[in-house]
C-alpha cells in the first residue's frame, strides 16, 4: 500500500488496483470548516485531471480533481451527512471516493509524501 | 414597548463584564428583537373580519381545515418589527460600501423619480404597442447609447441580469458557430474571470479549460495563444479582470482568438471602470454584458432586479435574441417578435424572456446616462479608479497589495492577508471593521489571492469618507499584523456576537419551529 499526491492537493491510496481518493490535510487547513461535499456516484469514469468531486467551505467552493484515471467503484457516503469529518481526518475517514485504477503508470507523475511535504513548503 | 421575549441579549457580555445589561436587553435605541413568532400569537388576528351573510361555499369542498399558524399582530407591531430590523441593517445610505458597485452603489435620487413617472410604472407588456410608444423609445434610446458607449454594433436588451447576459452571449456564439457548420466543443476561461463565466459555458454545453494567470494577475497571452485551436469556441475573459487589473493584451488576445476561427465574449461586470474612456468594439470583443445595476446605478443590492443587456459585434448581430425595439420612422417603434422576424432577423437564436426586459431599471439607467452626459460618465469612470488608487496607495504599506507592484488598479483595490500574525485571518479582520462601523469588504475572493480582501469604494465617495474608511482598515491591520488577540472576538458592539457560520451552513434552521416545551403543553 502506498500513498502517493497530487500538485492540486489529492491524496491517492493505492490497494492492489484499487485507489482511494481525498483531500491532503493542508488543502482542508486552506479551505476551512467544510460544510458541503459532492463525490461521484459509483460507475462514473472520470479523467486524470478532470473534475470529480466538489468541495465546499466557509470561505470557497472547490473542484476536487481526478488524480487518476479510473471508474468511480464508490463514493463516501458519510461526508453528506458529516462532512466536517474532512476537516477531523483528512486522509482517513474523510475519504472522497474509490475508483478502479486504469493506467498504474500515471501514478509516477505524482508525488510521495516527502515530495508534496516539500512542495506545500514552497507554497 | 415589546419586551424582550427571546432571550438573545444584543451583546452578551463576556465572563466578568457587566456592561450593557439592560433589563429588557435593549441598548438605548438600539432595540433588540424577536422574531415575528415569539411576539405575535397564533390564537390573535391583528384584522377581524365580519362573517359573510347568507354566504354559499363554491370550494367544493377544498376550503382549509387547519390553521394556516400565521402569528396575529396589528399593523402597528409589525410595522415596528420590520423598522427595528431595518435599524440593525447597514445600507449605502449609512455608509460606505466596500463591496463596491455590484452589490451597492449609490442610486441617485432622480433615477427613481423617473422610474415612477406614471407612463413608465404603470404599463403592462401586453398593452397595444400604440399605447406604449414612449416606453419603446426609452428602451430604444437606452440601447442606442449602450452600443455608443460600447462602440459595438447592436444591442439585446432583455437579458435579466449579468449571467443571463453571459448566456445570451454564449447562445449567439454557439448559433454562429453552427449556422457555418463549425462544431466547437471548448470555451477558454482565465484564472482572472468572473465565476459565473465557467457554470455559463458549461450551462451552453462547453467543456471550460483554464486559463493560467501571469505573476501580474493578468491573463497569459503565450499559454492562451498555445491552447487555441479548431476546438475552441471562444474565450470568456473579464475585463477589468476581478483582481480590479485591465487586461493590457486584450487586443492581441482578440486578434489571436478570431484567427484560430473563435469568438471573444467579454464579461462587462467591471464596465463602471472604463465607461467613456474604453470602447470594447475597439478591442475585439464580440459580445459584451453590461451590468445596468452595476455602472449604471439601477438599484440592486437592496433585492432590485438586475437587467444585463448585451452589446454584439457585427459578426454576432444576426443571432441575437428575439423580442427587440425597432424604429419604423420619426417616433414609430415596433416590436420585432417572432411573428414578424422572419424577414429580417430570421436567424436569432429564440426567445429567453417572456417580455422586453426590465423595464423599471431601463427608465433609471437612461436617466443615469442622460443626467451625466459624456463628460459626467468619464468622471464616473475616472473617479472610480482615482477611489481605488487612493485607497491602495494608502494601506500598501501595511497590507499586502499582491499586485500592487505592476501599476495602478482599476475600480477595485486587492490585498491579501501576508503578513498577519499567526492565527488572525481575513475574517478577523472583517469582523473588526463591523465594529469600526463599516461594512466589509470582498472576502476570499479572488481566489488567485490568499485570504483575498477586495475593496470597491465607487465613484460617489468624497475623500473625507475615503479617509475616515482608510484610518479604520489601518487600525484593524496593525491589530492583525501584532497578533491582537482580541480581533477573534469581534465585532463585539454589533446586535450580536460572532455567528457559527460553519453550524449555520451545515445544518441551517431555515424555517420557525416552535419551542419543545410548547408542543409538550398543547
Amino acid at each position: 500500500m502506498s500513498v502517493y499526491y497530487s500538485k492540486e492537493h489529492e491524496w491517492v491510496r493505492v490497494e492492489g488496483d484499487t485507489a482511494t481518493v481525498g483531500i491532503t490535510d493542508f488543502a482542508q487547513g486552506q479551505l476551512g470548516d467544510i460544510v458541503f461535499v459532492e463525490v461521484p456516484e459509483a460507475g462514473r469514469q472520470v479523467a486524470q485531471g478532470g473534475d470529480a468531486a466538489v468541495v465546499e467551505s466557509v470561505k470557497a467552493a472547490s473542484d476536487v480533481y481526478a488524480p487518476v484515471t479510473g471508474e468511480v467503484i464508490e463514493g463516501n457516503a458519510a461526508l453528506a451527512d458529516t462532512p466536517e469529518l474532512v476537516n477531523s481526518d483528512p486522509e482517513g475517514e474523510g475519504w472522497f471516493f474509490k475508483l478502479k485504477l486504469a493506467d498504474p503508470g500515471q501514478l509516477d507523475g505524482l508525488m510521495d509524501a516527502a515530495a508534496y511535504k516539500a512542495f506545500c513548503d514552497s507554497l | 414597548m415589546t419586551i424582550n421575549q427571546s432571550g438573545w441579549k444584543p451583546t452578551t457580555p463576556e465572563a466578568g463584564e457587566t456592561e450593557g445589561t439592560t433589563f429588557t436587553g435593549n441598548r438605548a435605541l438600539m432595540l433588540e428583537e424577536p422574531l415575528l413568532f415569539e411576539i405575535g400569537s397564533l390564537d390573535q388576528t391583528g384584522v377581524d373580519f365580519a362573517d359573510v351573510p347568507g354566504q354559499t361555499s363554491r370550494l367544493a369542498g377544498l376550503e382549509r381545515r387547519k390553521d394556516i399558524g400565521l402569528p396575529g399582530l396589528s399593523e402597528p407591531e409589525a410595522v415596528r418589527h420590520y423598522t427595528r430590523l431595518s435599524r440593525q441593517n447597514y445600507a449605502i445610505d449609512l455608509g460606505l460600501f466596500p463591496l463596491g458597485s455590484c452589490t451597492m452603489k449609490h442610486n441617485p435620487r432622480l433615477n427613481e423619480k423617473v422610474a415612477r413617472m406614471p407612463g413608465f410604472a404603470d404599463i403592462h407588456p401586453l398593452q397595444p404597442v400604440d399605447t406604449v410608444q414612449g416606453a419603446f423609445e426609452l428602451i430604444h434610446k437606452l440601447g442606442e447609447w449602450l452600443v455608443k458607449l460600447t462602440g459595438m454594433h447592436s444591442v439585446a436588451m432583455s437579458p435579466k441580469a449579468g449571467a443571463h447576459g453571459e448566456l445570451c452571449g454564449l447562445l449567439a456564439i454557439r448559433s454562429a458557430l453552427e449556422a457555418r457548420g463549425d462544431k466547437r466543443e471548448v470555451i477558454l476561461v482565465p484564472e482572472s474571470a468572473h465565476g459565473t463565466n465557467p457554470a455559463t459555458a458549461a450551462f451552453c454545453g462547453y467543456r471550460v479549460e483554464d486559463i493560467p494567470a501571469t505573476a501580474g494577475g493578468r491573463v497569459d497571452l503565450e499559454a492562451l495563444k498555445a491552447r487555441l485551436g479548431p476546438d475552441v469556441a471562444g474565450v470568456m475573459i473579464t475585463n477589468p479582470n476581478t483582481c480590479g487589473l485591465f487586461e493590457p493584451d486584450m487586443i492581441a488576445i482578440s486578434e489571436a482568438v478570431h484567427a484560430a476561427g473563435g469568438f471573444v465574449y467579454c464579461d462587462g461586470a467591471n464596465f463602471n471602470a472604463i465607461v467613456g474612456r474604453v470602447r470594447p468594439g475597439d478591442l475585439g470583443i464580440d459580445a459584451m454584458h453590461i451590468n445596468l445595476h452595476k455602472t449604471f446605478s439601477t438599484p440592486h443590492g437592496g433585492g432590485g432586479p438586475g437587467s444585463g443587456p448585451v452589446v454584439f459585434s457585427e459578426a454576432l448581430t444576426p443571432f441575437a435574441p428575439l423580442p427587440f425595439v425597432e424604429k419604423t420612422g420619426e417616433g414609430a417603434y415596433r416590436l420585432v417578435e417572432e411573428e414578424n422576424a422572419e424577414d429580417h432577423h430570421a436567424s436569432s437564436f429564440g426567445r429567453m424572456v417572456a417580455f422586453h426586459g426590465q423595464m423599471g431599471m431601463f427608465t433609471r439607467a437612461l436617466s443615469y446616462i442622460l443626467s451625466h452626459g459624456a463628460d459626467g460618465l468619464r468622471q464616473v469612470a475616472e473617479d472610480a479608479v482615482l477611489n481605488a488608487n487612493y485607497i491602495l496607495r494608502s494601506l500598501d504599506d501595511v497590507l499586502d497589495a499582491p499586485f500592487g507592484f505592476s501599476g495602478p488598479c482599476m475600480h477595485e483595490a486587492l490585498f491579501s492577508d501576508k503578513g498577519f500574525a499567526e492565527g488572525i485571518s481575513t475574517l478577523d479582520l472583517a469582523k473588526a471593521l463591523i465594529d469600526e462601523g463599516f461594512h466589509p469588504m470582498t472576502m476570499y475572493f479572488p481566489l488567485v489571492v490568499h485570504g483575498a480582501m477586495l475593496i470597491e469604494p465607487t465613484e460617489t465617495e468624497s475623500r473625507a469618507t475615503l479617509d475616515q474608511f482608510i484610518a479604520a482598515l489601518r487600525s484593524v491591520a496593525n491589530r492583525a499584523k501584532a497578533g491582537d488577540q482580541s480581533l477573534k472576538a469581534a465585532p463585539i458592539h454589533a446586535p450580536r456576537r460572532r455567528l457559527d457560520e460553519t453550524l449555520a451552513a451545515r445544518k441551517p434552521m431555515l424555517a420557525y419551529k416552535e419551542p419543545v416545551q410548547a408542543e409538550a403543553a398543547e
